[in-house]
């Protein structure tokens, strides 16, 4: 994980662009998705009956292409035109021209709606395969988040899993409080996990149900470099040459 | 227009399994048997516009064929952004048929009128808008668009013309050539257009498809130089268009809905009335273009 950690933050000094500690946060329930539980590969990214994973949240674009790139969906030499002109790889991701990129986002609130059809489309066509979106609990202040919620619950949908990056950022404007109850009271099952414990995670994804599941992953922005760790000005921040060098070498 | 669409609905269901209709808790009567036949791919889907555009883009993922249906300020105006981003941005294919755009429901008040839904979602490239005359138009523009992995946007409306035309999809028809000017008559404004223009030696040119526009016929049809373009919604959204399709400079009038809050209730009728929207109106302002 080290070896993704570095690579987004040099990722980030170099294009002096994206959100380094939003991918921090992230970055360990990406890596579990696409090491354990997705049943995609590069050479299936177009089969009918993948998994459907959707980065709500698009800004920590960073971590997913850190990850796609680890597992051979997008070439590792692309990351170094992270939002370049002509890259593939922006600051939020393009269904249209990254594999393995299913819903293009950016503006919040976009990816459940989504990830709810694609779930129901699953079951119009008797598929077996599961849907998994990740939001932030910024996100979480969007009217469609919780439009979706009940739809995913009154439409049965057990093949979608959401999984919230409950990092807290967004406390300083709208506190959610106790989402897991908030999603249980919406008709979902919900559990809490230690969202940098991948072990944990992992048995998280894994849960069953006949109704569709939150994750609500405990999470630290800027997890794994205490320079950024729960600061919001390095939200949309890229650290110059001292601050690299700082954050790398104390990087865990 | 709704019966038509209700049967065309049901026609498609039957052959195409990949057709999804998404109601926003309205047509559920006249969808009913559509609601007991096909309880998997026509849902009530509930009064959330918004997500219902998300949820239908993720339909469209799966390589299904969403249809949105529900009242038109509600579908564009509030859901423009999921229009935009979940359909135009990602490039998939769906449909939304509306009711209710510019003040068909004239008594409801503004919150239910919709005059802007065209000019807003011309700003989506790529989109198709279409705006049939009578139901059998909108019979044979859905079925000739809904599954062309395209968005587009049918624009059901209360009043329909007596005219009878086939219409194919991204042209416009010639229905009467003349020698003095042009007027140009979008969906169901056709029966006004022609009935003002019926003694006048000018051409008329229906359009039904917004987008694409059909610049060609436009081009190679406008006659004398000077044109009344003549709109359902806000006054303006095609001026561009015709402006930049002719080949030499036009004089140009335009009739459609000015942008002011219509804050009176009663009729359609009563409204075409207060906004100069008449067949005497469209007879006048022929008149005054052509002879000054």
């Amino acid at each position: 994980m080290k070896n993704l950690k570095e690579k987004i933050i040099k990722m980030s000094a170099k294009s002096k662009e994206g959100h380094i500690p939003s991918a921090l946060s992230v970055l360990d329930l990406l890596w579990v998705l696409y090491d354990r539980v997705l049943n995609i590969t590069p050479e299936k990214v177009n089969n009918p009956d993948r998994d459907i994973f959707i980065l709500s949240k698009g800004h920590a674009s960073l971590g997913l292409y850190v990850v796609l790139a680890e597992k051979g969906f997008i070439n590792s030499e692309s990351l170094d035109d992270f939002c370049k002109f002509k890259s593939d790889l922006g600051g939020h991701p393009d269904r249209t021209k990254i594999p393995g990129v299913e819903a293009s986002t950016g503006s919040l609130g976009h990816g459940l709606p989504i990830a709810v059809g694609t779930a129901l489309g699953s079951k119009i066509k008797k598929q077996k395969n599961k849907v998994y979106v990740i939001v932030g609990d910024g996100e979480c202040n969007e009217g469609t988040i919780w439009e979706s919620a009940l739809l995913a619950s009154n439409h049965q949908l057990d093949n979608l899993c959401l999984i919230v990056d409950y990092n807290h950022s967004g406390d300083r404007a709208l506190k959610l409080g106790n989402l897991e109850e908030k999603f249980k009271s919406f008709g979902w099952t919900a559990v809490s996990v230690d969202g940098h414990d991948q072990k944990k995670i992992y048995q998280a994804l894994m849960k069953k149900s006949h109704k569709p599941i939150a994750v609500i992953a405990r999470t630290i922005k800027g997890y794994g470099s205490k320079i950024m760790e729960n600061k919001p000005e390095w939200h949309h921040k890229y650290p110059n040459i001292e601050e690299l060098n700082m954050i790398l070498k104390e990087l865990n | 227009m709704r019966k038509q669409f209700v049967k065309t609905i049901e026609e498609i269901l039957e052959k195409d399994e990949r057709l999804v209709l998404l109601l926003g808790d309205i047509g559920v009567f006249g969808f009913r048997n559509s609601l007991s036949r096909f309880p998997d791919r026509v849902y009530n889907i509930g009064i959330l516009e918004q997500s219902t555009i998300g949820l239908a883009a993720g339909l469209a993922i799966k390589g299904l064929i969403p249809v949105v249906h529900t009242i038109a300020p509600f579908v564009t105006e509030r859901c423009f952004e999921q229009i935009k981003d979940d359909f135009g941005y990602q490039k998939l294919g769906g449909n939304i048929v509306s009711v209710g755009a510019s003040y068909d429901y004239a008594a409801l008040g503004c919150t239910h009128h919709c005059p802007a839904d065209v000019g807003i979602l011309m700003n989506i490239p790529d989109i198709q808008i279409v705006v049939p005359g009578t139901s059998l138009e909108f019979e044979s523009l859905f079925k000739q668009a809904y599954a062309n992995e395209k968005m587009t946007y049918f624009r059901l409306s209360e009043r329909e013309n007596q005219t009878k035309l086939a219409v194919k999809l991204g042209h416009a028809n010639i229905v009467k050539k003349g020698k003095l000017g042009t007027v140009i008559a979008v969906g169901p404004l056709l029966d006004k257009v022609m009935n003002a223009t019926k003694n006048l030696d000018v051409t008329v040119i229906y359009i039904t498809t917004i987008r694409p526009f059909d610049s060609e016929t436009i081009r190679k049809n406008i006659d004398g130089g000077k044109v009344l373009i003549c709109e359902p919604y806000y006054s303006g959204a095609i001026t561009g268009d015709i402006a930049m399709a002719s080949s030499e400079p036009l004089k140009i009038d335009l009739l459609g809905v000015p942008k002011e809050f219509l804050n009176k209730y009663g009729t359609m009728e009563e409204h075409d009335e207060h906004i100069g929207f008449t067949e005497k109106d469209i007879f006048n302002r022929v008149k005054k273009l052509i002879h000054g």
